[in-house]
């Protein structure tokens, strides 16, 4: 793969691919891919965590094989190929969480067979891996797989806090005592409406930060 | 007849897919800038929904269920093909689609310009294979029932995007903070828009 350029497996330029995506060039909030799952699974952390896990293999391992086969390709039905490798790992995936963690996958209902759907999947393949060798491919999968896991866990992680008062199942409020000073869960948290409303907030918050991220007219 | 009916305004409003489930929200981010492209993309949706989720279902009950071979002889009655559902369903809906697009080129050329480049979009438009999924884990009974809910996932969904769509027009006079500017007070108007949709949620069908 790289060593024949003589690069290192993790050189500044592949740690580079890594990392934007988790800020500057996050797949939800500044490329909008994937949104849909996105949202619907975030009312709880755990479930949150699965999904981000599960989405980062999909994306690593199908930005390898599609990155590895990209010049054997035909360009007319590259959607077909990439589609079929996707659906395969979901396949892989949907099938291990439900051999080993039966009640997630319970929870996650249709969305772990939406990953196929998931923009962010055919977004990258199609920008990066068609382009690319394969590690650089696999470094950015994991990337973007990562940068969508960490929006996904911060929303989970507000929504389970300030409409259960849980972290991962533990009743942190409860512990703490705060219900006894009057604190009501907040029910609206667990809506669908709110998921949308707190990604919003954490836009509104990164483009307040990066100022070069605001849309221009 | 009531019971499709029941099903129809279900999955209209109760159900919405953007606004309960949130599927296909990439195309309904992307593309409702405007009224007039967003009704293009609605009118889509609807037609592929139409012809892919009875599709679906037919494959479902007659290829991927367990017992579902039983047709083709004893042999076959316990052959249980549904790992391979999220391989099938999306091969026969991106094939539909090419093939709707092939039929409306040839025989309907003014539908085919003004719908034109959506219609290859929507066989990765998750609202479209979601709606083929809760198809199957609602266990709709007949064909017609499929149908009748496919369609009105399609109509939810094109009912989201095109008033969606209004509200952004009308947003372009209107002084929003630079950060929210765009995506941000997309997703916040969409939640709005859910608040309000949350008020069907009460109605029993």
């Amino acid at each position: 793969m790289s060593t024949r350029e003589k690069e290192p497996l993790f050189s500044a330029k592949n740690l580079k691919l890594f990392t934007t995506p988790l800020g500057r060039d996050n797949p939800i909030t500044v490329q909008v891919l994937g949104i849909c799952s996105a949202l619907a699974v975030t009312v709880k952390l755990e479930p949150a965590i699965v999904m981000a896990l599960s989405v980062t293999i999909v994306t690593a391992v199908s930005n390898l094989v599609i990155a590895a086969m990209r010049k054997s390709i035909p360009d007319r039905i590259r959607i077909i190929v990439q589609l079929v490798v996707i659906a395969t790992m979901v396949i892989l995936v949907d099938q291990f969480l439900k051999a080993f963690a039966f009640d997630v996958s319970k929870q996650l209902s249709v969305f772990v067979g939406l990953i196929i759907t998931n923009c962010i999947l055919m977004g990258r393949l199609e920008a990066f891996a068609m382009a690319n060798k394969p590690w650089p491919s696999f470094i950015d999968g994991l990337g973007n797989g990562a940068g969508y896991g960490f929006i996904l866990i911060v929303v989970a992680f507000f929504r389970e806090l300030l409409g259960s008062g849980t972290i991962y199942g533990y009743p942190v409020l409860a512990k703490l005592g705060i219900y006894t000073s009057g604190y009501e869960n907040n029910g609206m948290m667990i809506l669908p409406p709110m998921a949308l409303i707190s990604v919003g907030v954490i836009i509104w918050i990164q483009r307040s930060r990066d100022r070069s991220l605001i849309e221009k007219k | 007849m009531e019971h499709l009916l029941n099903i129809f305004i279900k999955s209209i409003f109760i159900d919405n897919m953007i606004f309960a489930f949130f599927l296909g929200m990439c195309s309904f981010l992307a593309v409702s800038k405007t009224v007039k492209t967003s009704i293009g993309l609605g009118v889509a949706v609807v037609f592929v929904l139409l012809i892919t989720t009875p599709v679906n279902f037919l494959v479902e009950h007659y290829v991927l269920k367990k017992g579902a071979l039983s047709w083709l002889g004893e042999n076959f009655a316990d052959v249980d093909l549904s790992f391979l559902t999220f391989m099938v369903f999306i091969a026969v809906i991106a094939a539909i689609v090419q093939l709707v697009e092939m039929v409306i080129e040839k025989f309907s050329p003014s539908l085919y310009n003004s719908l034109g480049i959506f219609l290859p979009l929507i066989a990765v438009n998750c609202a479209i294979l979601g709606a083929a999924l809760f198809m199957q884990e609602r266990e709709y009974q007949t064909v017609a029932e499929a149908t009748v809910f496919g369609v009105g996932s399609g109509v939810g969904w094109m009912l989201a995007i095109v008033s969606i769509a209004a509200i952004r027009e009308k947003l372009k006079y209107s002084n929003v903070p630079d950060p929210l500017k765009g995506l941000g007070i997309t997703f916040i108007l969409t939640g709005l828009m859910a608040i309000a949709f949350m008020g069907f949620m009460g109605i029993k069908l």
